[in-house]
């Protein structure tokens, strides 16, 4: 069991222009077994979330702290946090050119895992998580993400979430460009993860396509930084139906 | 050497020389001003470091400096520089180059004959163990549909002007690898020619790892129908090396293909890698195509990354002709996301460097030379505790 606790968390982002203040108070808890789903419209902060829960250098955090199992998350390098069992399914995945999909996976699994998976079993392993994405064989001797379609990316993605057993998973709009064939794969490796490894998950959105394919247990709306309202899968249709206009008129 | 005194014109000092092709071309010293900062060829390099090359009596290479392994088929033998096979593929364009034609009194051939097709790589390891100026001069032959890779492997402690000819006949394929892994200590000027027959192949590779000062220019003139270069350059450079590249491609018959790589990774204050490309596609080269690209990463501060590709074209009717050149620092989304799956910044950036140089590493084709590379890459990244 495990929880990923983030308490009136302040970030700021530097600018030309100076800081800018992006995250101005959020609380929020995610429980091994939990789906929470984060939406909110453009600029209101979900990304800067993800990123500074995974420890990007861009974000400043400038007050409040996060916690998993107990353990000061901010005091983590990236590496740390991820070795912790913190995942983050990135939105724009880069290229690492020259190096090969198997090769990068196997380094990232040993790295978790703090030592080399057993062959045998880690090839068993990926074919099976491959072919449950219906990704092709020959996908592992491409280069990461190189010429890697936005589909093919998020898979990728999704596929590494299997693979590397994380406790919290937070996903960074992965269902954004997406088809809804894909988004069905997609989804379903999500599920599968939570099934059999009672993963906690953050799931970030603008839009609630997403939550027919996976079933949320919370949902917070994100305005101008913070929380403006929570609730149960039933405020996902409210947002369905309404849109985020009456959040945007009441900060405004 | 009078045979070689062929002196296309001359031009008095200081006058620059605008086009690639300009250039005179001779084996006499006297031909060629004193080596300065003020030419453009020596521009960037550090003129202390040449140590005795610049000198026009200077030693020569023994055969006691080689060693030869050789595949099945291929042989080698000494002959006077003066023997009419000599000369073939080039003449010198600077002064050190002549200063080392002129001081290499015998000339190292290997053979290649006709038709031989070997797999399996031959090996000439130059080792001169010695600080004092010394000339060599190799002669690569390669017959009529012959195949083969060749290996010429430049290490230990030396002082070494060179020159390179590679000959290729007509329809033949030559892997051709030049490495440089000098110790501290040592200077290398290379200067190499390559001429390639009708429809001949020839893959050029060249690995840079240590010496103070390396200077390599390959030259390659492609002066019959179809023929094909791919030329491939990967270096690591740290404190305390200096390495300058300059491949030349002289596109004079019709139809013909290049392609030009380099790739270099350095670190540490005072590294320094100069590259300068130079395509010249001749208005005789109509079908021409012909790419040249240069990427240098920089693995920390206080190092220093020359790039200049050079195309003259003229003709319109080619293929193609393109040329690209970056210099850059690690790119730290990269190093986030590989991180962020675990990784320590360290086993990240090792990972990003690997993968950088691999597409030219796996280009080499022979084993022993790319796990060297390999072997070569991770001890340098643990010297600088990146």
């Amino acid at each position: 069991m495990s929880k990923l606790e983030i308490k009136n968390l302040h970030v700021s982002v530097n600018t030309d222009q100076g800081p800018k203040q992006i995250l101005r108070g959020v609380d929020l808890t995610i429980s091994s077994g939990e789906t929470h789903a984060v939406m909110g419209p453009n600029g209101s902060g979900k990304s800067t979330l993800a990123y500074s829960v995974a420890g990007h250098p861009k974000y400043e955090i400038t007050d409040g702290e996060i916690l998993l199992d107990g353990e000061n998350v901010l005091e983590m390098s990236v590496d740390e946090r991820a070795r912790a069992g913190l995942f983050l399914a990135m939105q724009y995945p880069v290229e690492v050119p020259g190096v090969s999909v198997s090769n990068f996976l196997r380094t990232a699994k040993t790295a978790i895992s703090g030592e080399a998976p057993a062959l045998r079993e880690w090839v068993g392993d990926l074919k099976t998580a491959m072919k449950n994405l219906r990704m092709d064989s020959d996908f592992t001797e491409r280069n990461v993400n190189e010429g890697f379609s936005g589909g093919e990316k998020k898979r990728h993605e999704i596929l590494q979430l299997e693979l590397l057993k994380p406790k919290i998973a937070i996903l960074d709009e992965t269902d954004s460009g997406l088809d809804v064939d894909a988004l069905k794969i997609v989804s379903e490796g999500v599920n599968r993860a939570k099934a059999n490894t009672d993963l906690g998950v953050l799931l970030i959105t603008h839009y609630t396509r997403i939550l027919r394919y996976i079933q949320p247990d919370f949902v917070h709306v994100f305005v101008a930084g913070k929380v403006a309202e929570q609730g149960g899968p039933e405020l996902a249709e409210r947002l369905e139906a309404e849109g985020y206009d009456r959040y945007l008129k009441a900060s405004a | 050497m009078a045979q070689h005194g062929i002196k296309e014109h001359s031009h008095g000092a200081g006058v620059p020389i605008q086009t690639r092709n300009e250039r005179p071309r001779s084996t006499s010293i006297e031909d060629f001003a004193e080596v300065s900062k003020l030419q453009e060829i020596w521009r960037y390099l550090p003129i202390d470091k040449l140590k005795g090359l610049t000198q026009s009596v200077i030693g020569e290479l023994a055969d006691s400096h080689v060693t030869l392994n050789l595949a099945s088929g291929v042989t080698a033998n000494w002959v006077d520089t003066t023997a009419a096979q000599v000369g073939k593929a080039g003449l010198p364009e600077d002064r050190i180059a002549a200063i080392a034609w002129t001081n290499a009194s015998k000339t190292l051939v290997i053979d290649v004959p006709k038709d031989l097709e070997q797999s399996q790589p031959s090996f000439v390891v130059i080792k001169p163990q010695s600080d004092q100026a010394m000339a060599s001069h190799v002669l690569i032959n390669v017959g009529t549909h012959a195949h083969a890779t060749i290996v010429l492997d430049h290490a230990g402690l030396g002082v070494l002007g060179e020159n390179v000819e590679i000959v290729l006949g007509d329809e033949s394929t030559l892997n051709f690898v030049t490495i440089q892994d000098w110790d501290k200590g040592s200077t290398h000027v290379s200067t190499q020619f390559a001429k390639l027959g009708r429809n001949s192949n020839l893959r050029h590779t060249v690995v840079s790892l240590g010496g103070d000062l390396v200077r390599v220019t390959p030259a390659v003139e492609l002066s019959s129908p179809g023929a094909e270069v791919n030329m491939y350059g990967v270096y690591l450079a740290d404190s305390g090396n200096y390495f300058e590249h300059r491949p030349y491609v002289d596109h004079v018959a019709e139809n013909c293909k290049s392609n030009v790589a380099y790739k270099g990774a350095l670190q540490g204050v005072g590294a320094h890698t100069v590259w300068v490309g130079d395509v010249l596609i001749r208005e005789t080269a109509v079908g021409t195509d012909s790419y040249e690209l240069n990427r240098n990463l920089l693995l920390t501060a206080g190092a220093r990354a020359d790039s200049v590709p050079n195309l003259e074209i003229e003709t319109g009717k080619i293929e193609g002709a393109g040329h690209a050149s970056a210099s850059g620092r690690f790119d730290d989304e990269q190093l986030f996301y590989l991180q962020a799956r675990g990784l320590s910044e360290t086993d990240a950036k090792k990972l990003v460097v690997r993968g950088f140089l691999s597409e030219i590493i796996q280009k080499i084709e022979i084993e022993e030379i790319e796990q060297r590379l390999i072997a070569a890459i991770e001890l340098e990244l643990e010297r600088v505790g990146v």
